[in-house]
């Protein structure tokens, strides 16, 4: 049972989506879990062939149990160990490098629960107590199972249950990170404008809203300051190569989720805005990927054309940051010794103090600055 | 087509993007996407919904026009007549 968040200690298997003797390849969904944060679908880490699934539907699993046996390419059923080497662009931390062979646990077994599926120390002692529990003899399972759902009897109603996970998640920032907080005024009458031309020669399908630009620019301006995308993991700050931007969605009644969506950087102005358009609505139709739950190496919270000026976020751990933006505003605006009424949007930033200073910030939030001034570059 | 057909349309299109709010209950001069909690892309998705059942050419320089059940059904009365009379 991989952790999709910070706050998550178990879940419900709702159902399988593989049957014994099915190929997966990596990214494929394999199963579905029932969570606070709604039905996540989870997706194979690893590529092979479903030897086992030991999870019955309906069944509550802690984080780190192992819910199916995959068999890699190229093993051999019950064959030796894998090598003890994690996955590819599997990340380990340096404390689980050492405890894993203090322990003689293979990194290869072990499923990573960290940011991005980085194995932590936690993870590696868990497998170690599952190995012991399960015997020696055991073959040596890839446990890239994963798993969901549907609590055959909730106790509580998933806005209670998602009110809990925000509740845990926020309290322990609070409680473990030194935000410290920066804002700027940001003049968007060339984004406005640039964004306004794009969206009149579209079909109303295909246009675009603020906040796709927003999105890129904070891609962008993380490429400058990249001390801001990653996370804060055993007293290290640890940035991440890639910029995948959690987007805090609200959900219709109440409680919130910030999915990934994966290399803004990487992603034109249209393929953000469709990205979009396919996860607002599983968001809040509780229909997440494993992937998107735990991938984001940074939150945006954007309040959109109704929410009020301004909003400071709370780091959302191990992220060291999160930005935020306030509604576009007509504002008195100083420029050459004159006043005029412009678009301004507020934006935020609230970082970690462990990770960066706030030379860092401001460094950022120009950049920020600076690409909204050029959005036909973003 | 007639108002209450027109209204009819508005409503489900309300419906499919705020399903927990109930639409028919709504005021004709109330700002109806504060009143139903409609987000910027929920309200993108809205107009998609009216112009995929209408027809109509929604610019985005217009969106400051449609605020209420009255001011939406106005617009796109106007609309309407427009294409009608256009073809």
């Amino acid at each position: 049972m991989p952790s999709l968040g910070a706050d998550m200690e178990a879940a419900t298997l709702v159902k399988w989506r593989v049957e014994p003797g099915q190929h997966v390849s990596r990214g494929d969904i394999i199963a579905e879990v029932d969570t606070d944060k709604g039905v996540i679908e989870i997706e194979c880490f690893e590529t092979g062939i479903v030897d086992r699934l030991l999870l019955e539907p309906g069944t509550k699993a802690p984080v780190g149990a192992l819910m199916a046996v995959i068999r890699s390419d190229g093993d051999r059923p019950r064959a030796e160990p894998p090598p003890t080497a994690p996955g590819p662009g599997v990340r380990v931390s340096p404390l689980a490098r050492k405890r894993a062979a203090e322990l003689g646990i293979d990194l290869g077994r072990v499923t990573g629960t960290g940011p991005g599926g980085a194995i932590q120390v936690a993870d590696v002692e868990s497998a170690s107590a599952r190995q012991g529990a399960a015997g020696a003899g055991e073959p040596g399972p890839v446990a890239s199972a994963q798993a969901a759902a549907q609590a055959a009897a909730p106790v509580a109603a998933p806005a209670e249950g998602m009110r809990r996970a925000i509740a845990a998640a926020m309290a322990k920032s609070k409680r473990e990170v030194p935000h410290y907080y920066l804002q700027t005024r940001i003049d968007m009458t060339r984004t406005l404008a640039w964004l306004h031309a794009e969206n009149a020669h579209r079909p109303i399908e295909a246009r675009l809203l603020p906040v796709v630009p927003l999105l890129k620019a904070v891609a962008a301006a993380l490429g400058d300051v990249p001390a801001l995308n990653g996370f804060w993991i055993e007293g290290e700050h640890r940035p991440a190569a890639d910029r995948h931007l959690g987007v805090a969605i609200a959900m219709k009644g109440g409680g919130l989720v910030a999915p990934a969506v994966h290399h803004v950087d990487r992603l034109s102005c249209d393929e953000v805005m469709a990205a979009l358009g396919d996860l607002i609505p599983r968001a809040r139709a509780g229909r997440l990927r494993s992937s998107e739950m735990t991938d984001a190496t940074i939150t945006v919270t954007s309040l959109g054309d109704l929410g009020v000026e301004t909003v400071f976020g709370i780091i959302y751990p191990p992220q060291v940051a999160i930005v935020g933006f306030g509604r576009i505003l007509e504002q008195p605006w100083a420029e050459g010794g004159l006043v005029t009424a412009r678009p301004i949007v507020t934006a935020t930033l609230a970082a970690d103090h462990r990770a960066t200073d706030g030379h860092t910030g401001g460094q950022f939030l120009d950049a920020l600055t600076r690409g909204l001034q050029a959005p036909e570059q973003l | 087509m007639t108002d209450s057909e027109l209204t009819a349309v508005i409503v489900k299109g309300l419906r499919r993007v705020a399903p927990e709010a109930d639409a028919s209950q709504l005021a004709p001069t109330v700002p109806l996407r504060e009143a139903l909690d409609i987000d910027s892309f929920d309200f993108l998705n809205f107009l998609v919904g009216l112009h995929a059942a209408l027809g109509v050419e929604i610019p985005e320089s217009d969106y400051g026009q449609l605020t209420t059940l009255d001011s939406l059904r106005a617009y796109l009365r106007a609309r309407l007549t427009r294409t009608s009379s256009s073809t």
